[in-house]
């Protein structure tokens, strides 16, 4: 899957604020379609956000996370121009991967 | 894993007993993807994602139970008029926080979200999540000097798990 995730990342002073969202069905597995079959669970299980090779922050899903999920986290120790790395899989093994600029 | 392909489409087949299946299976099949999703991720805390209890499921992550503490701010909307997007942000004022855990008490699978801050990450993080009917939610923060929670009830009007 290409292209689900859009970021943001703002350095304000020494704290970087992180804004992500991505187009993801996040299916639980308890919800039925129109002919009455269950969808099955398919959802993101695990979202790292990283800066050159050190992780920033991890993210571990269940299927209780929306759909199209929203997340926002903050740092310290960013600085203007740094490169994130943002990489997700799901628990069919799907992934997807981006990078954002922090401005 | 032929309880999961029973999930899956077969032409022909009776739709009734199909759906049969599916309702039986629609509970544990998601435990078991879980499951089996452990060997490729070994970071994923599974277990604690297919807990059905809010006490195993901390257990499971934490290996302990946290204490109440006021030290934590829970925002969540009072009352949610959709249960499938509803915004969550947890901070504390707290020091030394390595991970946030959100817990929705009335989901089949209590455990929601699990966050794991390195250091210099704040001790604030927002999402969204799906809750099946009015709920407590819970936010557990650990801590370098142990586990810290707090809790607050969203009243759904909607239901996010489907039915």
């Amino acid at each position: 899957m290409a292209g689900t995730i859009r970021a943001k990342a703002a350095i304000a002073g020494d704290v970087t604020t992180v804004q992500v969202l991505i187009h993801h069905p996040m299916d639980s597995g308890f919800v039925k379609d129109a002919a009455g079959k269950v969808v099955p669970a398919h959802f993101i299980e695990t979202l790292v956000f990283s800066h050159s090779g050190k992780t920033l922050f991890a993210a571990n899903w269940g299927p209780a996370v929306s759909k199209d999920p929203y997340l926002k986290f903050q740092y310290k120790g960013g600085a203007k121009g740094d490169v994130i790395d943002i990489a997700w899989k799901d628990n069919e093994g799907q992934t997807d991967k981006s990078t954002v600029t922090v401005s | 894993m032929d309880m999961i392909e029973t999930l899956e489409p077969k032409p022909g087949a009776d739709r009734r007993a199909m759906m049969k299946g599916a309702l039986a299976l629609g509970v544990l099949g998601p435990a078991f993807a879980a499951t089996a999703a452990r060997a490729a991720e070994p970071a994923y805390p599974a277990a604690a994602f297919a807990a059905k209890d809010v006490d195993a499921a901390l257990t499971a992550l934490f290996g302990a139970k946290p204490a109440a503490s006021d030290k934590i701010t829970l925002d969540a909307p009072e009352i949610a008029e959709n249960g499938a997007v509803v915004p969550v942000t947890a901070s504390t004022t707290l020091d030394g926080v390595t991970a946030i855990a959100f817990v929705v008490a009335e989901n089949p699978f209590k455990l929601a979200s699990y966050y794991e801050l390195p250091a210099g990450v704040l001790p604030t993080v927002s999402n969204r999540l799906k809750m099946q009917r009015t709920t407590q939610v819970m936010a557990v923060f650990k801590t370098a000097g142990g586990l810290f929670s707090a809790s607050r009830e969203v009243k759904v009007t909607i239901g996010g798990c489907g039915g």
